[in-house]
């Protein structure tokens, strides 16, 4: 049976993610987790005349290797399915554009990643494709210009703001094959619990992912320790704690598995001009596909549950007053 | 599938998340890191002094080398500070001092330029029309709006004073 309770999927015949590709930009490549990425750009501007076309050119790099890892030509690919942050998810269908596969394009602000992973998985474990690819990107800079200021404004940031991860992740998902594989999917539902401020997203998110996490334990009649890790996309320095205590206060026996979240193992947080961590549709993605997918690889780790948050707010949304809605979806990936 | 691993009991029921808006707001407050008033308005006092020092001595070139008097030499002096706010804005290094300054880089002339040319610099990629000129004063225009909203209710009340003197 596929669907277990209200919103789990668990996969019959579990779809295998073949091949991955990761971009990053320099800061991601400073960081602790340089090694695992396929490419490290030395600049933003990716060699590109605007933010937006630099992170269009990260995705369009990012699923050219994953299809071509693979060894898989374009147009095997059945399903496309992606999104990003900006406005119209344009990076995405641009990107769509040069692949030129059928297309659907998702919005879940950083929680896209795994949206996209789980609506692929679906697709191919259901026979309605052979071969799906997930992709997200974000870009520091086409999200600072989007939700906050220009980029070069001099202003100050608090320290519960998070910095935006330039990169893109994809992931080429088949029926049949070598490769960690796809074994459930919880799908998150909106949590907003009242934070208005932009700049405390962690905080924001927090409890869409305890949500998420207490509904897919639940459904799939799993413990915590089930898995070997689970790691949320980016609560960062502020919100990771509140979820950590939040499941503690909820009585989820957390301390079974190890609890970390992508925003803080992308950057060295201590080091880095971070803020409380990394965030945006490519920290969850890169460091899924890049960091984590690689040590499964190596027997290090053999079942995790990546939760990827989202703060769907728009800059109108906030200006108008509004409350953060929030969301995340959690997917298990197996060896 | 790994259905029937020894890990797969019965489905456990946890608390559900149901804390009130109000509850969640107090439990997350609690739990952000402090920001450092006393530290920031150190810093602002030091970086914004600074700018003004930097002032200060341009305006005194200006009268030393050019024999300006303290009024002419005060447009220059303005013109000079918003240059060389524009080329570190440009070299993408204001933003770095901001971080660190905080007001301190926000409150004098300079703050002023750096949020007209980072406007127009981020937007430089959609034209010069639509582009630079209708986002330079994305940020500077709400100064120039209430600066002068502003002006007018203290003019009305100098005027109120002058009267009744």
């Amino acid at each position: 049976m596929l669907l277990h309770g209200r919103r789990t999927w668990i996969f019959e015949t579990p779809p295998v993610i073949l091949a991955t590709g990761t971009v990053v930009g320099p800061d991601e490549g400073a960081g602790p987790l340089a090694a695992d990425f396929d490419l490290v750009h030395p600049d933003m501007e990716i060699q590109q005349p605007s933010w937006e076309k630099a992170e269009r050119a990260l995705l369009e790099q990012a699923s050219d290797i994953a299809v071509s890892t693979a060894k898989l030509s374009k147009d095997k690919i059945n399903f496309y399915v992606g999104g990003d942050l900006i406005n119209q998810i344009i990076s995405s269908t641009f990107a769509a554009r040069t692949l030129g596969a059928p297309y659907l394009g998702v919005f879940g602000a950083c929680s896209t990643s795994m949206e996209s992973l789980a609506l692929a998985s679906l697709i191919v474990s259901s026979g309605a494709g052979e071969y799906a690819l997930a992709g997200t990107s974000s870009h520091n800079c086409t999200a600072e210009k989007q939700f906050r200021y220009p980029t070069e404004y001099g202003s100050q940031k608090p320290p519960t703001a998070q910095y935006t991860v330039t990169g893109a992740g994809a992931a080429v998902i088949g029926k049949t094959g070598q490769g960690p594989k796809i074994t459930s999917a919880t799908l998150g539902k909106i949590v907003d619990l009242g934070i208005k401020d932009p700049f405390n997203m962690g905080a924001a998110m927090a409890p869409a992912a305890v949500d998420t996490i207490q509904g897919h334990l639940e459904e799939t009649g799993r413990q915590p320790g089930y898995y070997d890790l689970i790691v949320t996309g980016d609560l960062a320095g502020v919100g990771h704690p509140i979820a950590d205590e939040m499941l503690r206060r909820n009585g989820v026996p957390i301390e079974q598995t190890r609890f970390l979240d992508c925003g803080l193992m992308i950057y060295d947080v201590a080091k880095q001009k971070v803020q409380a961590g990394g965030s945006g549709c490519a920290c969850s993605a890169a460091v899924t596909y890049g960091h984590l997918l690689k040590r499964i690889a190596k027997g290090e780790l053999k079942r995790i549950l990546v939760v990827a948050t989202g703060a769907l707010l728009s800059p109108l949304s906030y200006q108008q007053g509004e409350t953060i809605p929030c969301i995340a979806h959690a997917v298990s990936i197996e060896a | 599938m790994t259905t029937k691993d020894v890990n797969q009991g019965n489905a456990p029921a946890y608390k559900p998340v149901s804390m009130t808006p109000k509850e969640y707001k107090q439990f997350a407050k609690k739990r952000e890191p402090s920001r450092s008033v006393g530290m920031n308005c150190v810093r602002a006092f030091l970086i914004g002094g600074a700018i003004c020092l930097i002032g200060e001595g341009v305006q005194q070139f200006f009268m030393t080398a050019f024999h300006m008097s303290e009024r002419e030499a005060s447009n220059p002096t303005v013109a000079t500070m918003i240059l060389i706010s524009v080329i570190l804005t440009c070299l993408g290094v204001y933003d770095k001092i901001a971080q660190w300054a905080g007001a301190g880089t926000a409150v004098p002339v300079t703050g002023f330029a750096n949020s007209m040319a980072s406007a127009a610099i981020e937007h430089r990629s959609e034209g010069l029309v639509l582009g630079v000129g209708a986002n330079m004063f994305k940020l500077a225009g709400s100064v120039i709006v209430f600066g002068t909203v502003a002006a007018f209710f203290v003019s009305i009340i100098h005027w109120l004073i002058e009267v009744w003197r």
